[in-house]
């Protein structure tokens, strides 16, 4: 089972994602049961169908799938995973601060994909609650230094979203 | 200048703590150099062709003596004693370990100074006109914003890994001195029925595909500007393209998406953000901006007699005052240019000694501040006219009196090729070859204004687009060689040069200047600069001096290979 780092610990992570092969569609996917991440487009074709398993639902995001698309579907998802291609492909940075800032979606919001050591302090910043850190990198090191890189934050996010300058003392 | 408080200093020693770490994970080998590269990026370090070039950022081109006195003792310390200053005000040091960097780095957080973003893929520092606050076509002084910008641009968690590289450069002039046409972001403060806002212009840049810039929003009033930013990045950071980092600048995005169609999606996001946490506040405007008053200048004649005298008996002083020494809004005072363009060096360079110069001249008789000028000269801003004549021999000894500030000598040139790993071909040789051709500073001056820009490839550092002759090197089959633009031009208008034709080898280059100098010699009406002489015949003139008697297009490919 893989290991997330959510809450300053690591912990075996329940859910599954669902993963189309090569030649499977997301209208005949045979849908599994049990905590499951679906790709937007399963969920887009099946929604009905994922709803009627009656277990945690959850979306897996690529970098380039638009929040916008499952703005009325939020409540729906008890974690939504953001894919990170690449870890220099920051797109998914914008993704977690959409569903927090525009849509105050209150779920667990995962980073997964090319999860590394440098970039979690940014990506806790911007909204994201799990990391799924990738299985070479220290979750210890992690744990210790990836999150408190820095003691202030100048600019609003959704971690603060009051600006230094609304903070400091007069 | 903008002192520090404890969360700025406090930023950057948890900046160099956090490098550290990264460079010591580096060398364990915990970091991959792919993994590692992106974080040294985001601190000023290249690995270039002989060693690692190291960036360290001057916000908006200000700099104090103290800062330059660190600059000038790691250039000792850790360089070959001397710097680059580059054409977006930053200090570029060509051969340091990366070991040390974490060193550097301490020092430079001594007096305030850092490499943050520098590079990489996120938002560079802010430059703007060299003669903010002083400039006498100042409305607006644009310095507290570019602090402001700074601050919420510096550790972005949601635009640290764009697409590419992303700059913003702010006016506040009615002339523009900061290329703002040519910014990903160009901002133009001006004021409407009393009231301060910003023009807002995106998608311009220099570079593989140069774009002029287009205006997003004719008048933001000046508390959006941080929201209505954020809202242009966040556009850019889900839908700029990261397929190939040649289409990745805002500038394909808004060309892709069409002026009208980028500002709807960026005015769509606005809604959910205006007037939200990080509008400005005048409390916080005005803490900024308590950094940025006026100096206690003295009340003095406008015009001073001693300064008259000097003149009078001394030819090269004149010279340098009239081609060096700019109006000033206060009476009495002036801006005072120091030529980085000494014939025969490479531009843009300075030495460890000349840093310390400029400092005690600083400290001296300039309130303790200098500016560097996207032309890569060293500006003091606020010198009495009765100190010029005092300035000038003392800066004279360290060879910053150059009387060629805006002539055809005061080359702009990246590194090139002799030093950048991305360079096609060596840029500074070309520039010094130019400059022996034209070593007659009589001539030169006589010439009037003409700027020569040189970039070593077409990554542009050189802004040779924008220069009103323009120089790229480029790479034919493994030879070096360069091509010529014409007609382009910085300021208000601001424009794109023409690509004359066939490019030439470097030992053409001066020979093909001289050419197009005698064009405009020829053709010029009294009155007349360059620009304005071009702009009057046209390119055909220059054309046809510059290929006369050379084969063109297939004749010209037969015959190289002949040879």
């Amino acid at each position: 089972m893989a290991r997330l780092i959510k809450n300053g610990a690591v912990m075996d992570d329940g859910w599954t994602t669902l993963a189309l092969s090569e030649g499977e569609t997301a209208e005949a996917v045979a849908l599994p049961a049990g905590p499951v991440l679906f790709p937007l487009p399963v969920w887009n074709a099946r929604k009905d169908e994922i709803l009627a398993r009656g277990e945690p639902v959850g979306l897996f995001l690529q970098d380039d799938d638009r929040v916008e698309e499952v703005a009325a579907d939020l409540a729906h998802f008890a974690v939504i995973a953001v894919n990170f291609p690449k870890f220099v492909n920051g797109r998914g940075y914008s993704t977690a601060a959409l569903l927090r800032q525009r849509y105050a979606y209150p779920g667990e919001v995962r980073a997964v994909g090319e999860v590394l050591h440098d970039q979690l302090y940014f990506m806790a910043r911007v909204g994201f609650d799990a990391f799924a850190l990738r299985d070479d990198k220290s979750a210890e090191h992690a744990l210790a230094a990836g999150f408190t890189t820095f003691s202030e934050r100048y600019q609003g996010s959704t971690d603060q979203p009051l600006p230094a300058f609304r903070r400091r003392a007069a | 200048m903008y002192q520090y408080d404890d969360i700025d200093r406090q930023f950057l020693q948890e900046r160099v703590a956090q490098f550290r770490d990264q460079v010591r994970r580096w060398k364990s080998g915990e970091l991959t150099n792919d993994e590692f590269r992106p974080l040294r990026l985001q601190n000023g370090l290249y690995v270039q062709r002989h060693a690692p070039m190291f960036r360290i950022a001057v916000p908006y081109g200000m700099l104090s003596s103290a800062q330059l006195r660190k600059l000038a003792f790691i250039a000792r310390t850790y360089d070959k004693g001397y710097g680059h200053f580059t054409t977006r005000h930053n200090m570029q040091f060509n051969w340091p370990k990366i070991e040390d960097c974490p060193d550097i780095l301490a020092h430079l957080a001594d007096v305030e100074m850092h490499a943050i973003q520098t590079s990489g893929n996120d938002i560079r520092n802010i430059s703007t006109d060299q003669f903010a606050g002083v400039a006498a076509d100042e409305i607006i002084d644009p310095r507290p914003y570019a602090e402001i910008i700074r601050q919420w641009s510096t550790f972005h968690p949601e635009f640290a890994y764009l697409p590419r590289k992303f700059k913003i450069a702010i006016s506040g002039s009615e002339q523009d001195r900061a290329l703002t046409w040519f910014h990903d972001i160009g901002l133009h403060l001006q004021k409407k029925d009393g009231e301060v806002g910003f023009r807002v212009i995106a998608g311009g840049g220099l570079g593989r595909t140069p774009i002029r810039g287009e205006v997003v929003r004719e008048f933001l009033p000046w508390q959006h500007i941080l929201s209505y930013c954020e809202c242009i990045l966040r556009v850019y950071n889900r839908f700029g393209r990261r397929d190939n980092p040649f289409k990745a600048r805002i500038k394909i995005l808004v060309q892709a998406l069409g002026i009208e169609e980028f500002r709807r999606q960026v005015d769509e996001e606005w809604a959910f953000r205006k007037d939200g946490p990080d509008t400005l506040t005048q409390a916080e405007f005005d803490r900024i901006a308590a950094h940025f008053v006026p100096p206690a200048y003295d009340t003095l004649p406008a015009d001073d007699l001693g300064l008259e005298q000097h003149k009078h008996e001394n030819q090269a002083f004149a010279r340098w005052v009239e081609r060096c020494v700019h109006p000033h809004r206060v009476a009495g005072y002036a801006a005072v240019t120091l030529s980085l363009k000494k014939h025969g060096q490479n531009p843009g360079d300075i030495t460890a000694d000349q840093m310390d110069t400029i400092a005690d001249l600083a400290d001296r008789y300039s309130f303790g501040e200098a500016r560097v000028s996207h032309e890569q000269n060293v500006v003091l801003g606020d010198v009495r006219k009765s100190d010029l004549y005092a300035v000038w021999q003392a800066a004279r000894e360290q060879g910053l009196v150059t009387p060629n500030i805006g002539l055809l000598t005061d080359i702009i040139c990246c590194p090139g090729g002799d030093l950048c790993d991305l360079a096609n071909a060596k840029s500074t040789p070309i520039a010094k070859a130019i400059q022996a051709r034209f070593d007659d500073l009589d001539y030169v001056f006589d010439l009037g204004e003409i700027e020569l820009n040189i970039s070593g490839c077409m990554n542009a550092c050189g802004h040779h687009h924008v220069g009103n002759i323009g120089v790229l090197g480029v790479d034919k089959n493994d030879s070096e060689f360069y091509q010529v633009t014409l007609g382009g031009r910085q300021g208000n208008d601001a424009k794109l040069g023409k690509v004359i034709g066939p490019s030439f080898s470097a030992e053409e280059m001066p020979d093909v200047i001289s050419k197009i100098i005698q064009v405009y010699v020829e053709n010029r009406h009294a009155d007349e600069c360059f620009l304005d002489t071009y702009d009057r015949i046209g390119v055909d003139p220059f054309k046809n001096r510059v290929y006369e008697g050379r084969a063109h297009g297939k004749a010209k490919a037969n015959e190289r290979k002949v040879a």
